[in-house]
């Protein structure tokens, strides 16, 4: 669609907003709330999940506060408590799993395969009303006091002797659950069911499979922490002793259903991001990504191996030493398929025309430090290893570099990268890559000296440590407050372009993809024509020499 | 829309199997055949849902992709009773039998 | 291009792929209902191999016969609901309306027989919680037996609940003759949903009434 327009005297061509797209086909808020427009939905989730990443950031700079120095001071012992679960259960359940899928998922599975909407378009709209409700719920809990157990919910702390607000919290992780398999469902209809025509599974963006794969996982692993948890707060409420041990209760049982269901769930939370990297590693190497069919399987293959390692979270609670032996050795497995695509990646930057666009350097961040996050899973995944480091510093920091340093980073470079897509607009260049930085240089400090402080045996979750560990927690904190200034800037800049940015081309990166064939921002129906797909998803050799208009933005 | 259109016929013979594998599973239960009572009633319920999700689900006329979803979904379901039970019955002795917790886990509070 | 059938959605190309999807869908989410469940069975098995003694014995202070007549009512209604698909594939609007009827009132009286259950069960003091007492040997792993049995069955009672109604709510867009032999696809969908419900009790009779019931 061409969206340049150039009037005979003026020294620029000037670009307009297309007459209609998506973001004015309406105005007012029934036509946001009663939407059943996959991209505004994306938009809607988009609000949902950053309010709760602030909420999320919010507990982690009063733990890493408290953390300033060996006494427990700001906060008591309790109210520290409070708030390590309230950070893990909002950034976990609230953030993470939503938020590629949620936002970027939602945008643009639709406008890669083709179609005018995902399979269930008034089921996405329910995901997120549900997700809302499951919000409320722990929402409830946290203004009465919090929840004092952990993310983990271990019983019988949780189902007998807490007296924090247990049910309310696990309702609504419970209720946000179901948002997520409505979202994983709509995905996996769509992907197998509303594919353009000429559009086969290995024509397919990699990012597609990714969301495949997530879908899979959510799928089949969230049902199962919805039931334990469901189980949770029927011990409470009804007294139905699932887990009590006066009645024989199991607390290794209730462990085995919570991790069966959050191991996979970190798989949920990392699919996508390296989705996303395949796209920004193509893209901004102007090349295929090297062995997409090997890439393409290993997302799967992630998916699958996922499901049967999760006792590796259990080795020291009691479980048969033969039983954690084939979960240490499974682990192992399962980094292989990550490997594989770090190998990948790396293979393709290799041969590439690389430009360093912002996104480009969320996915280098991505790169490096999802290999130390995976390196050091594989550490902690070493049994003996494992006796040492469980429940201190060195496992908060591992699943934070794979958290935020991969996840996170992943999902910042998706937006950045699919921002003209989403608003039609261009974010200050400038500004981007100064948050890039800050947000790369202050996690590094936050996370790197926790790996240190958990191999000399700092314990994780406790409100005070001996005193010499308080350098490398000054460091941890002074990088948080780099962290968290690096993340306000995006916040504020891509608000703030939604008004004042830089009207957007079509395709201002000149990627490949069935998403850049349509204009910025995309009309409702994402195509006039369905288009009919010929080429591989990278097709970057044959591409023409790119239109003054559509060159990179620099 | 051409659409198999089963028989009323093949449907009561379905139901009147399913009734009849009830009644067998009803009457075995009340004679005691040691641990055969166990395999037994799980292979009677496991043929019943088979008929259910091949006849009255539609199974037998579906495409792969639906067959391979249920499959996989209790596949799934067997990962996850077989690998937790696999942990329980794996213990040292018979102490998961015996409902005796293992000396690690008395030795220190359970917290995390 | 021609007005589209009333039933098509505007996001899919044909009735064809509509229903497909919507058929597809529908597995899907019976998927999530099995690991849904699974957690219980899970808890179930873990248990049962624990406290055999007690499980036993608790099993067997079930009604066995209410357990048995439930089994052969769900499967009739399995059979109304399949048959209610089928008239709708070869026409017969009425049909429809009768066989949906008579699976709601089969559901109707499976929930009664199980109010009658419960509350024989209250009587007898085997609700969980602090007023349980059970005349046996192991009463701890008992109450133990009953939480596992009282969760089950209620989830399971849940879901009859929510199908019925769905086929309650389905009803009038029958009897107004929305369902055709070209487009029958929501009582598919809830075809799929009941006789799932159905194989799930299917499981839940001989794990829960039956394996107590012989001497030992």
């Amino acid at each position: 669609m061409d969206t340049a327009n150039t009037p005979a005297v003026e020294p620029m061509p000037e670009l307009e907003l297309p007459r209609t797209n998506y973001l004015n086909a309406a105005y007012g808020p029934r036509s946001w709330l009663f939407t059943r427009d996959h991209k505004r939905i994306a938009i809607l989730y988009l609000a949902s999940v950053t309010a709760f990443f602030a909420l999320g950031g919010f507990f982690a700079l009063l733990i890493r506060l408290e953390l300033l120095t060996p006494e427990g001071d700001l906060v008591g012992p309790d109210t520290y408590n409070k708030l390590f679960t309230m950070h893990g259960i909002v950034m976990v359940f609230f953030f993470l799993i939503p938020s590629i899928p949620a936002v970027l998922g939602n945008f643009l599975v639709p406008l890669m395969i083709g179609a005018k909407d995902l399979a269930f378009p008034k089921l996405n709209l329910a995901s997120w009303y549900v997700y809302n409700l499951g919000a409320i719920f722990t929402l409830w809990s946290i203004i009465h006091g919090g929840v004092d157990t952990g993310w983990t919910f271990y019983t019988p702390f949780s189902t007998t002797y807490s007296n924090s607000y247990v049910v309310s919290a696990a309702l609504g992780i419970f209720i946000a659950g179901f948002s997520s398999i409505m979202t994983g469902l709509n995905f996996i209809v769509t992907i197998h069911r509303l594919r353009a025509p000429g559009l086969t599974w290995f024509r397919l963006p990699l990012f597609l499979w990714s969301m495949y794969a997530t879908s899979l996982i959510m799928v089949l692993g969230t049902p199962v922490i919805a039931i334990t948890l469901l189980l949770v707060a029927a011990e409470r409420v009804l007294h139905l002793g699932i887990f009590d041990p006066a009645l024989g209760g199991d607390p290794v049982l209730y462990q085995h259903l919570f991790w069966f269901y959050s191991h996979p769930a970190v798989y949920i939370m990392i699919l996508p991001a390296m989705g996303v990297t395949s796209e920004l590693v193509a893209a901004f190497s102007r090349r295929a990504v090297v062995g997409y069919r090997v890439v393409a399987f290993a997302s799967v293959a992630i998916a699958v191996l996922g499901f049967l390692v999760w006792g590796h979270h259990m080795f020291v609670a009691g479980e048969s030493v033969y039983a954690a032996t084939i979960f240490s050795v499974l682990s192992m497995l399962v980094a292989i398929p990550s490997a594989v695509k770090v190998f990948n990646w790396t293979a393709t930057l290799y041969g590439g025309a690389i430009s360093l666009e912002t996104p480009m350097l969320y996915a280098l961040g991505f790169i490096g430090l999802f290999t130390i996050g995976g390196l050091t899973g594989v550490m902690v995944a070493t049994l003996g290893f494992d006796v040492h480091v469980h429940d201190t510093y060195f496992v908060v920091a591992h699943f934070h570099y794979i958290m935020v340093g991969g996840a996170i980073m992943g999902y910042m470079g998706g937006l950045h990268y699919w921002w003209p897509k989403i608003s039609g607009r261009l974010y200050p260049v400038f500004l981007s890559r100064l948050a890039a930085l800050l947000i790369f240089v202050g996690f590094n400090l936050t996370f790197f000296p926790q790996f240190i402080l958990g191999y000399l045996g700092m314990p994780r979750r406790y409100w005070s440590y001996p005193p010499e560990f308080q350098v490398l927690n000054v460091l941890s904190t002074a990088g948080a407050s780099v962290l968290g200034l690096g993340y306000l800037l995006p916040a504020a800049y891509f608000i703030w372009s939604m008004r004042y940015g830089k009207l957007s081309p079509a395709n201002p990166w000149g990627a490949v993809g069935l998403e850049w064939d349509t204009d910025s921002p995309p009309p409702t129906h994402n195509f006039d024509v369905t288009p009919i797909v010929t080429r591989g998803p990278y097709d970057y050799g044959q591409q023409p020499a790119l239109a003054p208009q559509e060159a990179p933005v620099g | 829309m051409s659409e198999h259109v089963t028989s009323r016929g093949l449907y009561i013979a379905v139901w009147a199997a399913l009734l009849a594998l009830t009644g067998i599973t009803v009457a075995v239960a009340q004679v005691s055949l040691g641990p055969l009572n166990d395999v037994v009633a799980l292979a009677v319920a496991v043929g019943k849902a088979l008929l259910v999700l091949t006849f009255f689900m539609g199974l037998k006329d579906s495409g792969r992709l639906l067959r391979l979803t249920v499959i996989a979904g209790f596949f799934w379901l067997a990962i996850l009773i077989s690998i937790t039970l696999a942990d329980y019955l794996s213990r040292p002795s018979t102490d998961a039998l015996r409902g005796v917790p293992p000396a690690s886990a008395m030795a220190r509070p359970e917290r995390r | 291009m021609a007005s589209h059938p009333t039933a098509l959605a505007h996001h899919f190309d044909n009735l064809e792929q509509q229903r497909e999807a919507s058929t597809f869908g529908m597995w899907v989410f019976l998927v999530t209902e099995i690991m849904f469940f699974g957690g219980l069975f899970t808890a179930y098995a873990v248990y049962r191999l624990r406290y055999q003694e007690a499980f036993a014995a608790a099993s067997n202070s079930l009604l066995t016969w209410a357990g048995s007549i439930n089994t052969a009512v769900l499967i009739c209604s399995s059979l109304t609901m399949v048959l209610a698909v089928r008239s709708a594939q070869v026409d017969r609007r009425k049909m429809i309306v009768l066989f949906l009827c008579l699976t709601i009132l089969l559901g109707a009286v499976f929930l009664g027989i199980k109010a009658y259950e419960y509350r024989t069960e209250w009587q007898e003091h085997h609700f969980p919680g602090a007023g349980f007492r059970f005349a046996g040997p192991d009463p701890r792993h008992a109450e133990m037996f009953f939480s596992i049995y009282f969760c089950m069955t209620g989830l399971h009672a849940l879901h009859m609940i929510i199908g019925m109604s769905v086929l309650a709510a389905l009803l009038l867009p029958a009897w107004r003759g929305r369902y055709n032999p070209e487009w029958h696809n929501p009582l598919e969908c809830v075809g799929l949903y009941w006789h799932f419900v159905d194989i799930v009790w299917i499981f839940l009779l001989p794990l829960l009434y039956l394996f107590g019931a012989h001497p030992r």
